[in-house]
């Protein structure tokens, strides 16, 4: 028997399962003062959702209004936050819409799908703005390799990004994999989609004009991912959590995804769309009540007319389930015979389920009776929002007083060699190719630079030069160490990658990872890394587009390090110019760009010989990353540099190991001052830089003219790394040291 | 005066959009086909391009065979019309037993996408006359399902008879039987491979520009004929 709204008024003091369904007390008393009644079991389902902190952000909102107040002034935004993704002027009348997402707690009850459907729900995003995608990225983080669910979760992850990318027709361009055992039971799966289109060819979610169709896209409605915002993303895992929530996670379809999108750039070049939104978290709830409160008007849908594959669904199911590969169109009435023509020329099924109404009020029906009647804005946009307390973790100055100066440092040539085989063979400095192979970085032709390159480079169209380059980039010890730091660093060094191709940053993106917001130290970790975002990108002048937030990534009362992933973006103007990360050619002279200080702490050394954990990250040094990309993008422009790599985790000697092993061409360079802080330091804003012999003396006026420090390490050539009075090591022996652990670990 | 070469579009092509482009880039005039349509657009080659044709749920190219525009396809290969398989397209040709064999998952069980070293081993097909026998190219192979495989007899066969195109070289990155990496009908008009030649077409944006030869061959032998 269907609720509905004439039997809930009759009915006002029945008793309701909103503690079930993830609402507090106070948040169903909140409902009812809306209503001035009880809800119905479809306005339950719909609040519940919409509600959650998946959707909502009530815990986060109050922390992440900074990222808006503090945004450097920019010309370059087209539309900023609030939207799907923000849209990012590149120029020529181009613009790219790009932002990250995550699929954590999916990925780990089911890996495959979880993250298969993490690709498709961000691609819809930037679908959505009006954009062709061009390009994903992948964010992964798991447990320590020896733990006993990782292979299943690395290989399950994998497959799943690949599977779904590839089978769209998208290039994946770059990203990175960590491991960490606090990642051990909640991994970490964030996607990053990039899309292009005309500045004329923004779409926005919302239903105007009263008496236009609502109109359903894509795949019919089944019961897959029921609740996924509210059970799944918004609690913490217990010991019952796993594999038993399998029914909230969605299943993909990557064929079907590749026909709406096709399907709906057509409908958006023939201009038959006035408004359009996908669905993802909180589906036909979601959709419908933010278009009807962005639109500014109200909205009737019938929920009977939902395709559904299987017919008993009831509607309170239909209302929430998170079916993928879903569109929700508005369109004039004449208009919509050519859309549902087009539609069935792609093979994608087209529904009128509702039309746009004048009023306030978002009504669906069920077979002819009522089962909503809401203020569509009070489901949308004025759900709770928390002040949540935070506390300084009580351990913080005590982790930060445990610095990694006593530990035993290598120092004799042997000792130092050995670290720089064992580092490049660690499981985060390894070759990631096992992964990489596995995703398509060749299709839609656009491909300028993809992994191991330090960033993505595309093109944006077969008739333009222009491109654009993006990096991911987070370090979730540095953000434990320091979450304000922390967050700086992760911008810091995304925005460095970006650089070192030659590219000029524009915008950023992020994902934020952490623990429960109920937890007072969580939740300082979280005010401080946002605080550290937003002064972090002011003092750049790149503000952030869009994002996500990701709370409950912990497993009983213990939390994962505070994980902010960033990404940035830059344009590079002629893609030709674009600088690899790699050794080009023999001869060249190396340059290491920046300066070295005594900075180990959270380092990767520290971890891969003592695994420690303690003390203060490296100094956050933006004016001088600035200064670098400058140099660096001047120089690029100039086609004065060979080869540019950043330098992070594992310093200068993971570096050399890196651009060596790219096209096998090695160097020998001479190392001054203390080899091993040399060698391992993670001091920021340097990089590694190759140029010809003519070029030097331009290089060096370049650099200059812009402050950064150089040192003249040496040059390219030959076959083997060669620290001059040190040591030497064989490429053959560097790949092979480098190239064999993933595929032992998980092959 | 050049050659008018078509590009089937099917649900779930990925590529195709790149073959229009190396045809383009080798001087021909592309042409999109689609895969409901009975008409070949009076074309004088065709490219099946790699992709996912109806998400090859089922045995890849094992549906897409069945689209109006292969009936049209295989009755013009049997006429000569140049045919050219990518991936993809390569499984649909065998499905379609315009080509002999089964290409069936890796033998790693994984996607592998890597630049990949071929030989070309017959320079006498309408599709490879711009190389030389024993070259060597660099071409993306990208697949899940590209491991080619046929009884023992037939390998033989193709061998004997000079229709392996293409051999990987420097290691096997599907486990294809005796290396296979493309192979010709008995007229040398159809061809079918696993490499993505539409991927090396500009050295910015792949490794080199070896796939640029496929296209030329037949632009070529179409405008000498």
């Amino acid at each position: 028997m269907t609720d509905t709204v004439e039997a809930a008024a009759q009915d006002p003091g029945g008793e309701q399962p909103y503690a079930e369904l993830g609402l507090k007390d106070d948040e169903y008393t909140r409902i009812k003062a809306i209503l001035g009644r009880r809800p119905t079991d479809t306005e339950l389902a719909m609040y519940s959702v919409m509600w959650s902190e998946h959707c909502s952000y009530k815990s986060s909102k109050v922390h992440l209004r900074q990222l808006g107040e503090k945004a450097p002034h920019t010309d370059v935004l087209l539309v900023g936050m609030g939207e799907n993704a923000g849209v990012v002027d590149v120029g020529d009348g181009l613009a790219v819409t790009f932002k990250v997402e995550s699929h954590n707690h999916p990925s780990y009850v089911e890996p495959y799908q979880g993250a298969a459907t993490g690709v498709g729900g961000i691609v819809r995003d930037i679908l959505t703005m009006g954009a062709r995608p061009i390009a994903v990225m992948d964010s992964l983080r798991f447990g320590d390799p020896d733990h006993v669910d990782s292979r299943r979760l690395v290989g399950g992850v994998v497959a799943g990004v690949g599977g779904y990318g590839n089978c769209l027709g998208l290039p994946n361009i770059g990203g990175e994999v960590v491991f960490d055992p606090t990642y051990n039971g909640n991994p970490l799966v964030n996607a990053l989609c990039l899309g292009v289109l005309r500045h004329d060819d923004i779409q926005l979610a919302r239903a105007e004009g009263t008496g236009n169709k609502v109109v359903l896209l894509g795949a019919k409605t089944g019961r897959d991912g029921i609740g996924g915002a509210s059970v799944l993303a918004s609690a913490t895992f217990n010991d019952e959590g796993g594999p038993s929530k399998r029914p909230a996670v969605q299943v993909g379809d990557p064929f079907t995804e590749k026909l709406l999108i096709e399907c709906c750039l057509e409908l958006y070049r023939r201009r038959l769309v006035t408004g359009i939104q996908d669905l993802g978290a909180a589906g036909i709830a979601c959709a419908i009540s933010e278009t009807a409160a962005h639109g500014g008007g109200g909205m009737r849908v019938e929920l009977d007319r939902v395709p559904l594959r299987e017919a008993s669904m009831p509607p309170v199911e239909i209302a929430i389930s998170e079916s993928q590969e879903r569109m929700l169109a508005i369109v004039q009435p004449d208009q919509v015979d050519e859309v549902l023509d087009t539609c069935a020329r792609w093979g994608v099924i087209a529904t009128v389920i509702g039309e746009v109404t004048d009023g306030d009020r978002l009504v669906v029906t069920w077979h002819g009776e009522t089962i909503v009647d809401v203020p569509p804005g009070s489901l949308a946009d004025d759900g709770p929002v928390y002040e949540r307390p935070y506390a300084r973790p009580a351990d913080q100055d005590d982790l930060q007083a445990e610095s990694s100066a006593g530990l035993a440092r290598p120092s004799t040539p042997d000792e130092l060699r050995a670290t720089v085989l064992s580092m490049a063979g660690s499981p985060n400095l390894c070759s990631r190719a096992w992964v990489t192979e596995q995703y398509d970085r060749y299709v839609l032709g656009g491909t300028v630079l993809a992994m191991p390159h330090d960033a993505g480079v595309v093109r944006l169209g077969d008739d333009t030069d222009r491109g654009v380059a993006l990096a991911l980039d987070g370090n979730g010890r540095f953000a434990r160490l320091d979450p304000y730091a922390g967050a700086q660093l992760a911008l810091a060094e995304a925005y460095r990658n970006v650089a070192v191709t030659g590219a000029r940053p524009l915008a950023v993106t992020n994902c934020l990872n952490f623990g429960s917001p109920e937890d007072p130290e969580v939740m300082w970790q979280f005010a401080e890394a946002t605080r550290g975002l937003a002064d972090g990108c002011l003092a750049l002048g790149v503000p952030v587009t869009g994002g996500n937030v990701s709370f409950y990534n912990q497993t009983g009362a213990t939390a994962i390090h505070p994980t902010p992933v960033v990404g940035v973006l830059g344009v590079v103007d002629d893609v030709a110019t674009r600088v690899p990360s790699g050794f080009a050619a023999s001869g060249d002279v190396v340059l290491l760009l920046g300066s070295t200080d005594d900075e180990l702490d959270g380092s990767e050394w520290a971890w891969v010989t003592h695994r420690h954990l303690g003390g203060r990250p490296p100094q956050v040094r933006l004016q001088q990353e600035q200064s670098l990309a400058r140099a660096v993008h001047e120089a690029a422009g100039e086609r004065l540099v060979t080869s540019a790599h950043d330098l992070s985790d594992g310093g200068l000697a993971q570096a050399l190991v890196e651009a060596v092993l790219m096209r096998g061409v090695g160097a020998e360079v001479t190392i001054a001052d203390d080899a091993f802080v040399t060698l391992f330091s993670e001091s920021t804003a340097r990089a590694l830089v190759t140029c010809r012999d003519a070029d030097v003396d331009r290089v060096l006026e370049l650099l200059a003219e812009h402050d950064v420090p150089v040192l003249r390490l040496g040059r390219t050539g030959g076959n083997a790394l060669v620290v001059r009075d040190l040591f030497e090591i064989e490429i053959h022996d560097l790949r092979r040291a480098h190239s064999e652990t993933l595929p032992r670990l998980f092959g | 005066m050049t050659a008018r070469i078509g590009v089937v579009t099917f649900p779930g092509s990925l590529d195709d959009r790149d073959a229009l482009r190396a045809v383009r880039a080798a001087g021909g005039e592309p042409v999109a086909l689609w895969h409901g349509d009975h008409d070949l657009r009076s074309v004088d080659a065709v490219v099946l391009p790699g992709g996912f044709s109806y998400g090859d749920y089922l045995r890849a190219g094992a549906i897409a065979r069945f689209a109006p525009i292969m009936t049209e396809i295989v009755a013009a290969a049997g006429r000569g019309l140049p045919v050219l398989g990518i991936c993809n397209g390569f499984q649909v040709l065998c499905e379609s037993h315009l080509l002999p064999g089964a290409l069936i998952r890796n033998a790693g069980l994984h996607f592998t996408c890597v630049d990949q070293r071929l030989a070309v081993e017959n320079s006498a097909t309408l599709w490879t006359s711009e190389f030389a026998v024993g070259q060597e190219l660099i071409i993306p192979v990208k697949n899940g399902e590209g491991q080619y495989v046929a009884d023992e007899h037939l390998l033989d066969e193709l061998e004997q008879s000079g229709r392996v195109a293409f051999r990987y070289l420097g290691g096997n990155p599907n486990g294809s039987r005796r290396d296979i990496a493309g192979i010709c009908n008995e007229r040398g008009n159809v061809v079918g491979l696993m490499p993505h030649p539409e991927h090396a077409i500009d050295a910015l944006t792949g490794p080199g520009t070896d796939g640029l030869g496929l296209f030329v061959s037949v632009l070529k032998s179409l405008v000498a004929a």
